[in-house]
């Protein structure tokens, strides 16, 4: 006998491949049985971009973009809206835990090789999405429109003004103004809440649509499909539902456990995540002492600083984030999984974040020549990463992988 | 005038109330405390008889201010509104910009946020430093907030305070002055404690006005975080029995 819900579900299955997404991607997918705790930062990403869609949304309901209102409109969400302040700091708080959260996922993929053939076009997908996450993040800083929203972005759209040629009219048409004004608050909000978000979206899909063609890489590095049973199903696989929907519940709980603490406890989080400046509003004519941008975006800042010249430390900018992409190429490792790599890339992957970390720190710093040099040495080591991985990842002594996964 | 001051409060040496620090004179310790509403109900009497002339508030609301500080409406009205008739109004003052321009050479700054933009430590500490300096248009300077616009509204408080200079030796041999310390040289109504009191309170007034809805959010987070306890050990007691068969 059919019940009303397997009779509904035919009758949509018929006009719609629900069954048949539902399988695809989550009852019939395997992943490898072994991923470790950095598998859950992907999940993780999901569960915060839908957060602060959804908190941004509700921020956008009472949110005014407007030069003369923004500021206030902030302090109504804060004050008068219900739940306002809540829902502002989940989302001021979601954007450095995004950070947080794709930081770690990006060197889970480091690791393991998860950029490494065939999935190179994750990894493209994935700094795509890095790539946007950065433009959203730097435009809805812009909306308190407080001291350092305004000057923030003052100094970041200025240095395209360091572009031979086109660099003065190309800032005049990103702000659309002779300088930040309510011009480039309404553009800001504009592709803060629209543009922007629509192709993170499209991205994060192209991302989980590669991924799920290929197959999730693991912590041994090794393609589960090429150990199949009977029917076809990978040996080292099982069905990502419901045994990895329960496992990322338990990391969802964690995750928001911590988040919480951060939203209730430490809002402002010692003024790295809301800075004190930014309580004061935007003020064209007084610029703060001491500007810099939010902690995710440092160590670059500390990259530009360490270039004397200011074009080739906005080129080197850009060549800090661009080198990213190339990782599935200057790699030449035969094997993909730090287990059984080498003592050069294990070296060389721990000199990377110690250099990620500590530019990430100079570039909070006010530049005194002494942090400068500093910032200069590590500056070299970011970029030595990349530039001679093809080098110390074909010399290096790897080990033997072995055919099934191994649970550590 | 504006580098001898500089140099000044660059030379500042450690003394009682003040040290010199990297950035500026160090800071005495506010060590408020948003639980305690009697003091937040003085602090806000203290606010609106000496500071809500001039400074607004102007994203805070009187009644939300009663709510949070367990008064009524009529109470409110009696006791901190002399601005605004209506008590859902915004805390808002006449003073036009031009003529705080015009009377104390800047914008008065709204006093919403100033909790946190300076910090509870750097109100504190301000409140308590205004000294006499005949060479500044009101009469007085600050320790913390040099060459400050604002008069010393508290001063038939606090009484008025000198500062007492010291040599300092400089590194090429030629020694000059900097302020030691502050010391009282006029009486004011309240004595060194109550004074240090009421700024406390003053200052616990600001922290709240910076952001009402702390204690709220402080008491509704424990809540938060025991409900997500509970759901971990539910969670986690899902996912071991549906992964007891995988090896």
């Amino acid at each position: 006998m059919k019940t009303m819900t397997t009779g509904l579900l035919e009758w949509v299955d018929a006009r719609f491949p629900l069954t048949k997404l539902w399988n695809e991607h989550l009852a019939e997918y395997y992943a490898p049985k072994n991923f470790n705790f950095w598998y859950f930062f992907g999940s993780l990403a999901l569960l915060v971009v839908v957060m602060q869609i959804v908190t941004g949304i509700w921020l956008t309901m009472n949110y005014k973009p407007d030069a003369e209102l923004a500021f206030a409109s902030v302090e109504y969400i804060m004050r008068d809206v219900n739940w306002g302040w809540l829902l502002r700091y989940l989302h001021s708080t979601g954007a450095s835990a995004f950070f947080i959260v794709v930081y770690l996922h990006m060197f889970r993929g480091l690791m393991y090789g998860s950029y490494k053939k065939p999935r190179e076009l994750i990894w493209i997908f994935g700094m795509l999405i890095y790539l946007v996450l950065m433009a959203e993040a730097f435009m809805g800083y812009l909306l308190p429109w407080g001291q350092m929203s305004y000057w923030g972005a003052q100094v970041i759209i200025s240095l395209f003004g360091a572009i031979p040629v086109v660099g003065d009219d190309l800032t005049l048409w990103i702000r659309g103004d002779y300088v930040v004004s309510d011009a480039t608050l309404n553009r800001f909000f504009a592709l803060h809440v629209v543009a922007m978000p629509l192709v993170l979206l499209a991205l994060v899909v192209g991302h989980i649509l590669a991924l799920h063609e290929v197959g999730s890489n693991n912590p041994d590095g090794i393609e589960i499909k090429k150990n199949k049973d009977e029917r076809g199903i990978p040996k080292d696989g099982i069905p990502f539902h419901p045994y990895y929907t329960v496992k990322d519940i338990v990391g969802v709980v964690v995750f928001l456990f911590i988040f919480s603490i951060v939203v209730f406890y430490l809002p402002e989080m010692a003024g790295k995540f809301l800075e004190p400046d930014n309580f004061v509003a935007a003020d064209p004519l007084k610029t703060p002492q001491h500007i810099a941008p939010l902690w995710y975006f440092t160590p670059y800042y500390a990259i530009l600083r360490a270039v004397p010249d200011k074009f080739f430390g906005v080129v080197a900018m850009g060549a800090a984030i661009v080198v990213l992409f190339l990782l599935p190429w200057l790699d030449r490792s035969p094997v993909k999984s730090i287990r059984y790599r080498g003592v050069l890339y294990k070296l060389a992957l721990a000199l990377f974040v110690v250099s990620f970390v500590a530019l990430g720190w100079l570039g909070t710093q006010p530049p005194t020549p002494a942090l400068t040099n500093l910032a200069r040495v590590f500056s070299i080591l970011y970029f030595a990463f990349f530039l001679l991985m093809p080098f110390y990842t074909r010399i290096d002594k790897t080990k033997p992988v072995p055919d099934r996964v191994t649970f550590k | 005038m504006r580098n001898t001051i500089a140099a000044l409060i660059l030379c500042l040496a450690s003394g009682a109330v003040l040290a010199a620090g990297g950035h500026g004179p160090r800071l005495e310790k506010a060590e408020i405390d948003l639980g305690d509403t009697a003091s937040l109900q003085r602090g806000a009497k203290l606010f609106v008889n000496y500071c809500l002339s001039c400074h607004s508030a102007a994203f805070q609301r009187y009644n939300r201010v009663g709510k949070d500080l367990g008064l009524t409406d009529d109470q409110v009205k009696e006791n901190l509104m002399f601005a605004a008739d209506k008590v859902g109004a915004l805390m808002k003052v006449a003073l036009r910009e031009d003529d705080a321009k015009a009377w104390f050479g800047t914008a008065v700054p709204d006093l919403s946020l100033v909790a946190r933009s300076r910090g509870v430590d750097w109100l504190y500490t301000y409140l308590l430093s205004f000294y006499e300096d005949p060479s500044r248009p009101l009469g007085v300077n600050n320790l913390v907030f040099p060459e400050v616009g604002m008069p010393h509204v508290l001063w038939e408080l606090q009484g008025m305070q000198r500062p007492v200079y010291k040599e300092l030796e400089g590194a090429e041999g030629h020694s000059s002055k900097a302020i030691d310390h502050l010391e009282l040289v006029r009486k004011g109504s309240m004595d060194e404690q109550e004074y240090k009191r009421a700024v406390r309170d003053l200052v616990n007034f600001l922290a709240y006005l910076g952001e009402p809805a702390k204690l709220e959010r402080q008491r509704l987070g424990i809540w938060v975080l025991l409900f997500l306890v509970v759901l971990f050990v539910v969670s986690y007691a899902m996912k071991k029995e549906f992964w007891k068969d995988i090896h």
